[in-house]
């Protein structure tokens, strides 16, 4: 019976099933919890962007939210200050920060280890302060307040979707570019391209060895990473109605790389669950208590001695223990 | 520009440079020997200041005040770092960079709320021992009192950490720790207690400039991220782990901060970030330091 139910399971397309799911919060669900539908998404990107480079590539980078805070301004600034509209503003920002990313990686990949996340941290630096005091471009300590919401206007003529707020049409925006985003992610590991990260992470010595170019690897990794959180950067900024100065604060790198490992850094879907996982953490515990980051800390701390395989990791072994135990008596 | 302003500029660079020295010297120590980069070593810093506060609040009418509370927040710093030294770090030795890191991360979220917790958010302030009140003149700038101690009391504890390191029987143990800690264990010597003697030994360190600092600047939430990213930055100029090049790293941080204002008034925060990319970049090992395996 149970080899029969996992066939069945696996059959289901579980990432329409999710989309459908998630695209509908905005009739079932409250205005709150499409709110919090839209950051889970934006964060699910920015965790499953860093896992690229972390779980994929096996390149600890401190200084991720360099990328995603180039894609906030980019977006922000063409937005806000040049009425640009959002449809090119979006890959303007993903350009940017893999722009970006390409000029600091170049640097970076030629670091390994411990060198490698000191010089992402000092890059993610100097962006912070960069955006914290060129008043006139990045609106410096006051951030760029006001940020408009697309033009969504169309939405309205299509049936069904007219009768929504704004926030939950770009909502629905964001849900779409996000899943777009993922998929192309999960293509780009799954292709004979994400092999080679794959190999690197096992073993850069016998990767080089092969006639791997490891350096050049690990920077289209980085650029693809840097992308793509410029990408959840730009939605972000429009998201919370303006782009800040924070965003690209260090502490915030370690925040998505809290999120990537929570929810498992060797599945692809690890930092998607933990993403929604912190989140809903967070408003639940921010409801209670304003001490988020004791919290926060005292699940790492439980993270690494207890599940170094975050949320997904460990599910995955209980089933495996679940299916070794059903196998046996099965065979008995 | 007067020749006056210039030296008074110096100074003042030097002065910065001697206390992020006294905070960045025990982060170098422990990723020298222990090859871990403790985030959370600002926080012990900022716990060094709190405590260092709440003494003087304690001991307020007494004359020495100060000197007990700098002593007291060292000490209380050090048990901080023993315990988690014992109780948490220990553990992960073995396992990928990754983990530690975010463990001392973990430590940096935890501490900063709990400091929150006990001792609130506003903005708290220790005022400077009696016997170091005033200033004094020199080449036309006004130097206060407090300021030329921190100037001799930087390379004081870098003269005695180093003379600790290379002539005594517990540095050797600690300088042979560093090269090849399998070998050092093979021959009977008890590695663990040489990590836990260091990491306390770089705790106290902290809590020592977490209570210095406290005259000269406010004591607010906050300081621990702040501090880290700086005690890095002189760490990484110098070389990762490399003692005197902490010291001579902090020495150019202190002077590009306090004449890069001059030159470019608002990016001299980025000036410093930039000299530690650039040094990443060409010497990833530092001015100082010499290239790992």
């Amino acid at each position: 019976m149970m080899p029969r139910a996992a066939a069945l399971a696996r059959r289901i397309p579980w990432t329409l099933v999710a989309f459908v799911a998630a695209a509908a919060i905005p009739w079932l669900g409250s205005r709150y919890e499409t709110f919090l539908g839209t950051q889970i998404a934006i964060d699910a990107l920015f965790a499953v962007s860093l896992n690229l480079l972390l779980g994929t590539t096996g390149l600890v980078s401190f200084g991720h939210v360099a990328y995603f805070g180039i894609g906030s301004y980019v977006c922000g600034i063409l937005m806000k200050t040049y009425a640009v509209p959002f449809t090119l503003a979006l890959p303007a920002a993903a350009l940017g920060a893999a722009g970006f990313a390409l000029v600091f990686g170049f640097f970076c990949v030629r670091l390994t280890k411990i060198y490698f996340a000191m010089l992402t941290l000092a890059f993610s630096q100097i962006v912070w302060a960069i955006c914290f005091k060129w008043n006139d471009v990045t609106g410096g300590d006051q951030g760029l307040p006001d940020v408009p919401y697309p033009d969504l206007a169309w939405m309205s003529s299509i049936p069904g979707l007219g009768d929504l707020r704004t926030a939950e049409q770009f909502y629905l925006v964001t849900l779409v570019v996000v899943t777009v985003s993922l998929l192309a992610m999960r293509r780009i590991i799954a292709s004979p391209f994400g092999r080679m990260l794959t190999t690197i992470r096992e073993n850069p010595e016998r990767a080089a060895s092969i006639g791997l170019d490891v350096r050049t690897y690990e920077l289209a990794a980085f650029v693809v990473a840097g992308g793509f959180a410029g990408i959840a950067g730009a939605l972000f900024g429009i998201f919370n109605r303006g782009v800040f100065s924070d965003y690209v604060y260090w502490p915030k790198s370690a925040e998505v790389m809290i999120m990537t490992i929570l929810g498992g850094i060797e599945h692809f879907w690890g930092p998607v669950v933990g993403a929604a996982t912190l989140v809903l953490l967070n408003q639940q515990i921010t409801s209670y208590t304003e001490y988020w980051p004791l919290v926060l800390g005292s699940i790492l701390l439980v993270l690494l001695f207890v599940f170094p395989g975050g949320i997904v990791g460990g599910l995955v072994a209980g089933v495996a223990w679940l299916g070794r135990r059903y196998g046996r008596r099965a065979r008995a | 520009m007067p020749a006056s302003f210039l030296f008074g500029q110096f100074l003042g660079g030097l002065t910065t440079a001697m206390f992020l020295f006294l905070i960045a010297s025990g982060l170098s120590l422990v990723f020298g020997v222990m090859r871990v980069l403790n985030f959370a070593h600002g926080s012990f810093y900022m716990v060094g200041a709190y405590l260092a506060w709440q003494v003087v609040q304690w001991l307020a009418p007494m004359a020495h005040s100060f000197w007990l509370a700098a002593l007291g927040a060292a000490l209380g710093v050090a048990l901080l770092g023993a315990v988690v030294e014992r109780l948490l770090l220990r553990h992960l030795y073995g396992r990928e960079e990754l983990y530690q890191l975010l463990l001392t991360y973990a430590l940096v979220l935890i501490l900063g709320d709990a400091a929150k917790a006990i001792w609130g958010t506003r903005q708290l302030s220790v005022s400077r021992p009696p016997i170091l009140d005033g200033g004094i003149e020199i080449m036309g700038t006004t130097l206060p009192i407090y300021n030329l101690f921190i100037l001799l009391i930087g390379p004081a504890i870098a003269l005695a950490v180093w003379l600790l390191l290379t002539r005594s029987a517990a540095g050797r143990m600690v300088r042979a720790a560093a090269l090849d800690r399998e070998m050092l264990g093979a021959l009977g010597a008890n590695v663990g207690a040489i990590y836990t003697g260091m990491f306390v030994a770089s705790s106290f360190l902290a809590g020592l400039s977490g209570a210095l600092v406290t005259p000269i600047q406010s004591i607010v939430p906050g300081m621990d991220v702040e501090i880290i990213v700086e005690a890095f930055i002189v760490v990484v100029i110098g070389g990762l782990g490399s003692f005197w090049g902490t010291f001579w790293g902090s020495v150019i941080y202190g002077q590009v901060l306090s004449f890069g204002i001059l030159v470019f008034p608002s990016f001299s925060i980025f000036s410093v970030f930039a000299l530690m990319a650039v040094i990443l970049i060409v010497r990833p090992w530092g001015l100082f330091g010499r290239p790992i395996r």
